[in-house]
């Protein structure tokens, strides 16, 4: 489990904030969400996550920019970022990883997947997920 | 008669050309003397088939063979009056594909195969060496008549007409010819010439029989005395010399250059088909007195080729022999300046360009310096000839006679015959059928007759003449599989025609075309029927406004807008979007075809229906096109200007096509992110609930809840996206009915459940309007625009006003809200598909409604607008009061 673990979600779609939030909440992790892109950075920058689930297609900015910023950041060039989003090629993942992305995931995902990517990425140093 | 005055008469008849052919080229330009366009112009210029080889050597073959001379005015005679259709079929397979040369016409209707363009022009160029070799003799003989053979020696003097036709035919030829338009001017000055020729040859034949035997019957006379009239017909000789002009007729590169390229209405062909024949029997009318009188008259063993011009000197009329003098000089130098600019074509455009284009990595890059490589080839290509015409006279030494070395020449080019006739009546020929029929005929005449030309012991070593090479007897060139015994040029005609066409048709059958070649063999084999060659279009997903910005970048501006507004008034619609027909699509293609050629003009429209992947042939052709154009834009000296147009045109159309792409990726982009949002949250809550766990019943079905809702959003955007199809592709039918607009605006409010969310103002007084139209459409878009209000009226007190007002002959429907309005820069694009605002990473698309009420509004025969500078968000609809006739049966 997640020993309360704090994940931050942003992601505009109502729905998929709440899907998101069953799974992992039931898995013990905290989780926090914003839905908006533009002070997106500022978000993750203030609630020090231990893990960012960051979607791409936001209102005023692009998941990628956000993504960007943080790996220019000191301080959270190492945080864990799982992109999770609609756009599912190729040049999108590749992208996404070059970018600095800790994982990529493409929308819809099984809730088994995101579980054990979350975990993964989590608790890099303690090896094999849970 | 002094050199000097020969010379300076010469030269000032040059003079006179260049004067007559200025002035042709300028008056066209200006669109005045409309008749130097005419059929007139057109049967004159015919006439360069009458080189000095008939002037001088029609009178020489009668003095020697008789009557045998007229065989090669019957074949040009025969297939102009007996198959004029077909020449049609040529002319209009020129004018539809553009053809530029013979190797062009070849190599189009084999694929564009660059290879079979090459050997056409190797062909054609072996073949009419010793044509100009000709040309440079009969100057260089006249010249010596005129002026005494002690004047200069006879080489000299072909050296010197060589580099006088040159310097003539280069400043001639590549000054302003133009593939693209007529050229007025060389015309000109070629029908003026051949004017000359037959007043000349009329002048010295009345000379003749009036001047020196005394009037007609004295003639007939002198004819029954003379030992022409005992020599007997040989009737395998006329048949063979008759196929043998004829097919030369056909063939010979300058007789395509003025025939097809130079045609500028096909109907020009009605009149040559009886006039050009009337200028050939003309012409021939005084032969053979002239040969018989001259017989008489003349010297023993004075040249009879020269007759036409010695008789008028040894009767010391001077006037007369000049005259002709110039006649036999126009005959030779129009023949050589026609026969070097078509050659020359030939030579850039399918030998040193496609070279030069291989040799450079970067293929065919619109640059400056393709105009100087094309000029500089054309150029040389002429110095070349002139040079190759002057290395073969001097190697037959001149001894041969005239009309000999013209039936060598006539034996080589007739050799493209059965290709070219296979190409346009025989859709099975193919590319490779073609190519060796060529070069098996081509070679048989080359061993049969050009290299046993050169004279015993030159070419061919006389061992070889009389035993074959290496002692194969059946090689011998002049009895070839041992049939011996026949005349050496209808022995050649026979096996190098007969081998060729069986390769032809052999290779034909056995051989597969390629896509390309069967595309191209369909389109000149029903040349009448499909017109330009009918590649249809099938309207895909494609929008009028793609196609008419890209037509906007070819075409102009208002060219472009002039087309789709006279298209759509075609179709009874308003603005310029017309429906995207095939009918139009086609039409639209050959507009742009007429800027940067079929190919590309192919290329682009394919690329923006998205009806066509561009294949790896279709891009070689749009190359090869490019290649063309920036060849024919070079030869615009005075308007180097529109090759650097030219080249920005294609520079922007391939952005425009590139930027075309990338939009057609967002839009999938898009769309797939359309339908992976609802789809994420109905997995990821199905499985929610299919695992089952710790939940709350109001959980349980509330997760059920988004399943459903997200559901119907899925259904709603596919629905959507087809009705938008079915929108655009102009499939939907309009149910009209005449009814008052309150009514739809009551229906609209109470399906978009606007009046329980917000404050609504209407205008009851004037909603009472009748108005014909398709109720339900209408009312969609309505629902659309107040479910909008709906959705994105952020204020406290959300409020609705609609409005209704007259406005010419339709109504006014405004929608304005009290929200924050779409921002100034996100106005434009409301109405495009999904169309977003800012970043295209950012998310928040209006969807399809507004791009589906503007269809809507189209097909209803109106207009939707955002009103900017309103309170909040305000949309107008303007829709006609009653539907035009016209515009709803074009919307069915």
């Amino acid at each position: 489990m997640s020993d309360g673990k704090r994940v931050l979600l942003i992601e505009d779609e109502p729905n998929i904030i709440e899907a998101v939030r069953f799974i992992l909440s039931r898995d013990g992790w905290r989780v926090s969400t914003h839905s908006d892109g533009a002070d997106a950075v500022d978000a993750v920058r203030a609630r020090a996550p231990d893990l960012v689930i960051l979607d791409v297609m936001l209102p005023d900015r692009s998941g990628y920019d956000i993504l960007a910023d943080l790996r220019a950041d000191d301080a959270m060039k190492e945080l864990p970022v799982l992109v999770l989003t609609a756009r599912g090629q190729q040049k999108d993942r590749d992208l996404a990883l070059r970018l600095g992305a800790t994982e990529f995931m493409v929308k819809p995902f099984s809730n088994q997947a995101l579980l054990e990517a979350v975990r993964l990425i989590a608790a890099p140093s303690t090896g094999a997920p849970q | 008669m002094p050199l000097n005055l020969v010379v300076v008469s010469a030269i000032a008849y040059v003079a006179l050309l260049f004067a007559v052919a200025f002035w042709a080229e300028g008056a066209a330009r200006r669109g005045r003397a409309r008749w130097l366009r005419g059929p007139l112009i057109y049967t004159l210029s015919l006439s360069i088939y009458c080189t000095a080889w008939t002037f001088y050597g029609a009178v020489g073959t009668a003095a020697r063979t008789g009557l045998e001379f007229v065989t090669i005015y019957l074949g040009p005679t025969l297939v102009m009056v007996g198959w004029w259709a077909l020449l049609r079929k040529i002319v209009r397979i020129g004018q539809v594909q553009r053809i530029t040369s013979i190797a062009d016409m070849i190599s189009s209707r084999y694929g564009k195969s660059t290879a079979l363009g090459g050997l056409v022009t190797a062909m054609a160029v072996v073949g009419t060496a010793p044509y100009i070799a000709l040309q440079l003799q009969s100057v260089t003989l006249s010249f010596a008549a005129l002026a005494g053979p002690a004047q200069a020696s006879l080489n000299d003097t072909a050296l010197i007409v060589a580099i006088g036709l040159a310097v003539f035919t280069i400043l001639f030829g590549t000054r302003n010819l133009d593939v693209n338009e007529r050229h007025n001017g060389i015309v000109t000055a070629i029908a003026l010439e051949a004017v000359v020729k037959l007043v000349a040859l009329m002048a010295v034949g009345a000379f003749v029989v009036w001047g020196i035997a005394g009037g007609p019957s004295q003639t007939f006379e002198l004819i029954e005395a003379a030992p022409i009239a005992t020599w007997e017909l040989q009737p395998g000789r006329w048949l063979g010399l008759t196929m043998l002009s004829a097919a030369a007729f056909l063939c010979l590169p300058r007789m395509f250059q003025v025939m097809v390229v130079e045609n500028s209405d096909e109907r020009h062909l009605a009149t040559a088909s009886w006039a050009f024949p009337s200028y050939l029997f003309a012409l021939s009318l005084f032969v053979v007195p002239i040969a018989a009188v001259g017989l008489q008259v003349m010297p023993a063993g004075s040249n009879p080729d020269l007759f036409v011009l010695t008789i008028p000197l040894a009767q010391e009329q001077d006037a007369l022999a000049m005259l002709a003098f110039l006649g036999g000089f126009s005959s030779a130098t129009s023949m050589v300046i026609v026969a070097c600019i078509a050659l020359a074509t030939m030579m850039s455009n399918h030998v040193i360009v496609p070279l030069w284009l291989a040799m450079r990595e970067q293929g065919a890059t619109v640059s400056g310096d393709v105009r100087h490589v094309v000029i500089g080839a054309r150029r040389a290509s002429i110095v070349g000839l002139l040079a190759l015409g002057y290395v073969y006279y001097r190697f037959t030494g001149g001894g041969a006679f005239l009309a000999s070395i013209g039936l060598i020449s006539f034996c080589g080019v007739a050799q493209i015959l059965p290709v070219l006739l296979g190409g346009i009546f025989w859709r099975g020929a193919t590319r490779i059928g073609a190519g060796a029929g060529l070069i098996l005929g081509f070679a048989v005449w080359t061993w049969t007759l050009f290299l046993p030309s050169f004279g015993d012991g030159v070419a061919v070593s006389a061992a070889t003449m009389a035993e074959g090479p290496m002692g194969f007897g059946w090689l011998r060139p002049h009895a070839l599989f041992g049939i011996s015994g026949l005349d050496p040029l209808l022995h050649a005609f026979f096996w190098s025609m007969s081998l060729n066409t069986l390769a032809f048709i052999a290779g034909s059958l056995l051989s597969k075309a390629t896509a390309i070649e069967r595309v191209q063999g369909a389109a000149m084999v029903n040349v009448f029927r499909f017109g330009s060659g009918a590649r249809g279009w099938t309207p895909a997903t494609v929008e009028a406004e793609d196609l008419l910005m890209m037509a906007q970048r070819i075409l102009g501006g208002r060219e472009a807008q002039r087309l789709f507004r006279a298209e759509a008034v075609a179709q009874g619609k308003r603005g310029f979007l017309p429906d995207v027909t095939p009918d139009f699509l086609t039409h639209l293609e050959r507009q742009l075809a007429g800027s940067v050629g079929a190919a590309t003009a192919h290329a682009m429209v394919g690329q923006i229906t998205g009806g066509l992947v561009v294949s790896v042939e279709e891009l070689m052709r749009v190359a090869d096109e490019t290649a063309q154009i920036m060849e024919y834009s070079a030869r615009l000296e005075a308007q180097s200007e529109e090759l650097s147009r030219t080249a920005a045109q294609l520079r922007e159309a391939n952005e425009k096509l590139t930027a075309l792409s990338i939009q057609k990726d967002a839009f999938l982009s898009q769309i797939s992110h359309e339908l992976r949002t609802p789809m994420t949250s109905i997995r990821s809550f199905s499985e929610i609930l299919r695992d089952g766990g710790d939940m709350t019943p109001e959980q349980r079905s509330r997760f059920s809840g988004v399943i459903h809702d997200e559901a119907q959003r899925l259904t709603r955007l596919l629905d959507d996206l087809l009705d938008l199809g079915v929108l655009e592709n102009g499939q939907v039918s309009l149910r009209l009915e005449t009814v008052p607009l309150s009514g739809i605006i009551d229906r609209s409010l109470s399906a978009s459940g606007a009046v329980t969310r917000m404050a609504v103002a209407r205008d009851p007084a004037r909603e009472q309007v009748f108005i014909e139209t398709d109720p339900d459409r209408l009312s969609q878009v309505f629902i659309n625009l107040i479910g909008n209000a709906v959705k994105y009226c952020q204020a406290p007190d959300p409020r609705l006003d609609i409005r209704v007002r007259h406005a010419g002959a339709g109504l006014d429907i405004d929608f304005v809200d009290n929200g924050a309005g779409i921002p100034r820069e996100s106005q434009e694009v409301i109405f495009e598909k999904f169309a977003r605002v800012g970043d295209p990473d950012a998310a928040g698309g209006a969807g399809l409604g507004l791009a589906i009420c503007r269809e809507i509004v189209h097909r209803l025969g109106g207009t939707i607008s955002y009103l900017p500078g309103q309170d909040g968000a305000a949309f107008r609809v303007h829709v006609p009061l009653r539907q035009n006739l016209s515009a709803g049966l074009a919307a069915q």
